[in-house]
């Protein structure tokens, strides 16, 4: 049998968490000389969210880019005919690689920042990791659903311990709203199950549903992964959950959850529900494109910038939709592409968003401003990170965005004009967020002392920088690779 | 005639619950207060024998012309009964040693209760049902109130034996009008009767009786009460034990008894209903609780009613599910009634939700403990519960009861919010001061439990294949 590399990745974090539990619970938590919680723990949490990545990399490595169909299959009988079933194509591929990238970077930018329950902390981020790791990889809808749902206890306890103000109201939408949508998609997926007589993924690919149990399953999953994306109009936990989570957390939740409701659909509604699909697609279009101008402009008035940058998530979440239901093959392409975009992107504005709320303790725009006089360095990325953000040619934005609008066009024009119509928009918001914050003269005297981003926030900032330009410049890296998981999720769709 | 083979094969367990029962009965009676420590650990070991001894004879058979029989239906949720029970009286030990109330009437009054639980489960005849159900409930009103001094418990026994002897009386009419229309007390003889509209409106009125003991909707009202005023070992007991039981023979009379279809489907729409106000009821019921025990009460009319859409599910689907859901329950409710007893501040025994405040910080391993049963009972992926839930899906899918399947959706994700409101205490809010240590078993129950939940989980598959053979020897 050969190395079982996709469960490695998956469940090294997992090993970390536990071993980081027995080991504090042998020496109890230390704490040093001036009150503070020993932070040694975070490093031992780093060390092993990059023994993930390194194992990840290796991963990539052994994938081959060109093959097709699932590879790095893994299977071994759970019960009846459900099995534990891992298998990777290019898309998951490359969100592993994200969710491996960006866990690090959420644990080194929580150094210093973070300072009380560590230990839970650490643990916390770990487990998470393991379960979005899972979601990836998973070939079986009951194997899915378990990493899918599993993923909400870490992030309910990071949003509620570590959270703001209000984190306890947020926490719990975040849950329950979520729940919700995912407990359709279990009925669902217990009456796949009973009708097609098997849970494995690759099965029910070719499985044909009757067209009208297609419009019922469609809809579950659909009420699932809408919340999770989130889409319009259930996108209200999301705003919460990012302004009262911690920097990392918000990270977290905006670079790779978010990221499954848009792979759910691709690996699911797609190819297992090809009528069902075509059938909603003037309704997802609809909702696409109200989700991209309505979150611009709220996100345009908004004070709070995390609240910010938040709705423009939900924006550029409904380019994804978009691509995704354009059913062509340029809009797929473009979907994926925007996601893993996205990744970067917004993962890096929370992080620059995180650097000055170190410091000053707010989020508030109007207590910001000049910000260019005393952090040069920080003005610069967040230059960068905004016109990524807004799609500026030549960085990864562009391409996402350029090319779901493209598909979109194929299949629907006046969806494609309305997403321009975002295009503008998102350059409204970014901008005003940036004049306000960083020029401008220094009006907030506690800014006068604020200094420059330092060495451990660069570590963060830099590797999603040179993401986000090398996939602006050379987005066939990506393209390659996700070729044949984007015509494998429209397979059904052309011979439906 | 008198076939001893077929005895043993049959009710092995009980006459060994009889025997050490009246023999403990004996040495009370002379040894009087210093059988006291001795008896617990006897009671235990009776309680495991028995549950070996009902693993034995696992295939079952039919003595005493038909009065009973058992099936590896039974056989199974008589292990589990026992086991769950034996643990249960193993955790009484020191909390009623605290309250100068340990004394051996109490793993005797067990060992009756668990005599009862046998019995039903071996039940082929109403007769034999009728004397089972009350021997169980006999035993349980005077656990309830075993705290004699207390008001409390008081009250919660004279409560429950009240309303008891009325779903008993309610039970016992709807079995003389069964009789009366199909001449016979036999499930067999019952089974082949024409349903004739007096036939129904007995099967209707033991509906109700079966109903009360599993405590679910509308018959459900005593037991948040019972819960909150008897003792917390007591609650541990009546919470696992006979719950499983009687849920089981809640299965076995109405698959066994009442298969005709014009039957079929009456009850099923009944325990439908039934079902689906236990879901409803259980999930809002518990919003407000403050008291965790009460909580717990009506989580377990929520959980009963999850129960009972397997049973609706009818025989072929829902026989198996209702095993692996139940015992998933009862897992993770014996975990969750250690955490219960193991929160004592200051002598006392406290009850408050609010008492577990901060529970990680200064308890990290029972607080982790406690969050997995917590995540197990709600159904969610990641302990055992998911897979019971699941279970109870399939079947409810199998029978087509669209409605029931929405009903559970929606009532789970409310129940979520009070389950998550416990895990947000304990993780979320700021501490107060430590518990007092407890004895060992209670502390092993919640750790061993959480990990049996978590172990079950991903070496299922063993298990649920039992439960599969199990509830097929119901089918034949």
């Amino acid at each position: 049998m050969e190395f079982p590399i996709l469960s490695a990745v998956t469940f090294i974090p997992l090993a970390g968490a536990i071993l980081i539990l027995l080991i504090k619970s042998l020496t109890g938590s230390q704490v040093r000389s001036d009150g503070s919680e020993d932070d040694r723990v975070l490093y031992v949490g780093l060390l092993f969210s990059l023994a993930t990545f390194v194992v990840s990399i290796v991963m990539f490595l052994s994938f081959d880019t060109q093959g097709t169909g699932y590879q790095l299959v893994e299977e071994v009988d759970w019960f009846a005919n459900v099995k534990y079933k891992m298998g990777v194509d290019g898309m998951s591929v490359l969100l592993i690689l994200l969710t491996t990238l960006l866990t690090p970077i959420a644990l080194i930018a929580s150094i210093g920042s973070v300072k009380h329950r560590l230990t839970e902390y650490t643990v916390a981020f770990l487990v998470l990791e393991t379960f979005m790791i899972g979601v990836f990889c998973a070939l079986d809808l009951v194997v899915f659903y378990v990493f899918f749902e599993a993923g909400l206890v870490p992030m309910f306890i990071v949003i509620g311990v570590w959270g703001g103000v209000d984190r306890i109201y947020a926490s719990f939408k975040f849950f329950l709203y979520t729940l919700l949508g995912s407990l359709f998609m279990l009925a669902a997926v217990v009456y796949m199950y009973l009708v097609a007589g098997t849970s494995d993924v690759v099965v029910l690919e070719q499985y044909e549903f009757a067209k009208s149990a297609q419009i019922w399953l469609w809809l579950a999953f659909f009420s699932s992964f809408a919340v999770k994306l989130p889409m319009w109009p259930v996108h209200t936990w999301l705003p919460d959950a990012h302004v009262q989570a911690p920097t990392a957390g918000s990270v977290i939740l905006a670079a790779v959850l978010l990221k499954m409701g848009g792979y759910g659909f691709l690996r699911f509604n797609l190819p297992m529900f090809p009528d069902a699909s075509l059938f909603f697609q003037p309704f997802v279009f609809t909702v696409s494109v109200i989700a991209i101008v309505y979150a611009s402009l709220v996100a345009w008035r908004q004070t709070d910038m995390k609240k910010l940058i938040a709705y423009s998530s939900v924006a550029h979440m409904g380019f994804v939709t978009l691509g995704i239901f354009s059913f062509t093959e340029i809009g797929v392409q473009g979907a994926i592409f925007q996601m893993l975009s996205h990744g970067l992107i917004s993962g890096a504005l929370f992080l620059i968003v995180g650097v000055v709320y170190d410091r000053m303790h707010t989020r508030e725009i109007s207590a910001y401003g000049g910000l260019v006089h005393r952090m040069p360095v920080y003005a610069t990325f967040f230059m960068l990170f905004t016109m990524a953000n807004v799609g500026l040619p030549g960085t990864s934005g562009f391409v996402g965005e350029i090319l779901t609008m493209v598909g979109a066009f194929q299949a629907n024009t006046w969806a494609a004009a309305g997403a321009a119509l975002g295009v503008i928009f998102s350059a409204v918001y970014m901008l005003t967020l940036y004049r306000r914050t960083v020029f401008g003269k220094i009006t907030n005297p506690d800014l006068e002392t604020i200094e420059d981003v330092n060495m451990k926030e660069l570590i963060c900032l830099i590797p999603l920088a040179i993401g986000t330009i090398l996939l602006g410049i050379l987005p066939n890296l990506i393209f390659d690779i996700t070729r044949e998981s984007s015509l494998h999720a429209l397979a059904q769709m052309a011979g439906g | 005639m008198f076939d001893l083979e077929a005895i043993l094969n049959t009710v092995a367990p009980e006459l060994l619950l009889a025997a050490a029962g009246l023999l403990g009965v004996t040495i009370g009676a002379f040894l009087g207060d210093r059988f006291n420590s001795i008896s617990f650990k006897f009671g235990a070991v009776v309680l495991l024998i028995a549950a070996a001894l009902a693993g034995n004879y696992w295939e079952g058979g039919r003595a005493f012309d038909g009065l009973v029989e058992t099936t590896s239906f039974a056989n199974f949720a008589k292990v589990v009964s026992f086991v769950s029970g034996a643990i249960a009286l193993l955790m009484a030990e020191g909390f009623l040693k605290r309250h100068d109330t340990m004394r051996y009437e109490y793993p005797l009054l067990i060992i009756f209760a668990a005599l009862g639980m046998g019995v039903i489960l071996s039940s082929a005849n109403f007769m034999t049902l009728y004397l089972g159900v009350e021997t169980l409930s006999l035993s349980s009103y005077v656990l309830a109130s075993f705290h004699r001094d207390s008001p409390r418990s008081a009250e919660a026994g004279l409560k429950y034996f009240v309303l008891g002897a009325l779903a008993s009386g309610i039970l016992l009419y709807g079995i003389s009008l069964v009789y009366g229309f199909s001449g016979s007390t036999s499930y067999e003889v019952v089974a082949d009767t024409e349903a004739s509209l007096g036939f129904m409106f007995g099967m209707v009125l033991m509906i109700t009786g079966l109903a009360f003991k599993v405590s679910a909707a509308p018959m459900h009202v005593w037991t948040p009460d019972v819960y909150e005023g008897s003792p917390s070992p007591v609650v541990a007991f009546f919470a696992t034990a006979p719950k499983m039981a009687s849920m089981a023979v809640f299965a076995i009379v109405m698959f066994t008894a009442f298969p005709q279809a014009i039957a079929f489907d009456n009850w099923q729409m009944i325990i439908g209903i039934i079902a689906a106000a236990s879901m409803l009821i259980g999930a809002f019921g518990a919003l407000p609780q403050t008291n965790l025990k009460r909580l717990l009460g009506y989580s377990s009319i929520a959980n009963m009613g999850y129960a009972l859409v397997a049973i609706a599910a009818g025989i072929q689907y829902g026989a198996g599910s209702l095993l692996i859901f139940m015992t998933a329950y009862v897992i993770a409710s014996l975990g969750l009634f250690g955490g219960v007893l193991s929160m004592r501040r200051e002598g006392g025994m406290v009850e408050n939700i609010d008492e577990l405040a901060g529970l990680i910080r200064r308890q990290p391993g029972l607080a982790t403990a406690l969050t997995v049963l917590l995540v197990s009972v709600s159904g969610f992926p990641l302990a055992f519960g998911f897979l019971g839930k699941l279970a109870v899906l399939e079947a409810g899918w199998n029978a087509g009861l669209m409605p029931l399947i929405i009903t559970l959706v929606l009532s789970s994700v409310i129940a979520m919010y009070y389950y998550l409101r416990i895990v947000k205490i304990m993780w979320f809010d700021d501490q107060v001061a430590d518990f007092e240590p407890v004895d060992g078993w209670v502390t092993s129950t919640v750790y061993v439990t959480a990990i049996v939940s978590v172990a079950l989980l991903i070496f299922v598959s063993p298990f649920s294949e039992l439960a599969a053979s199990a509830a097929a020897s119901l089918l034949s």
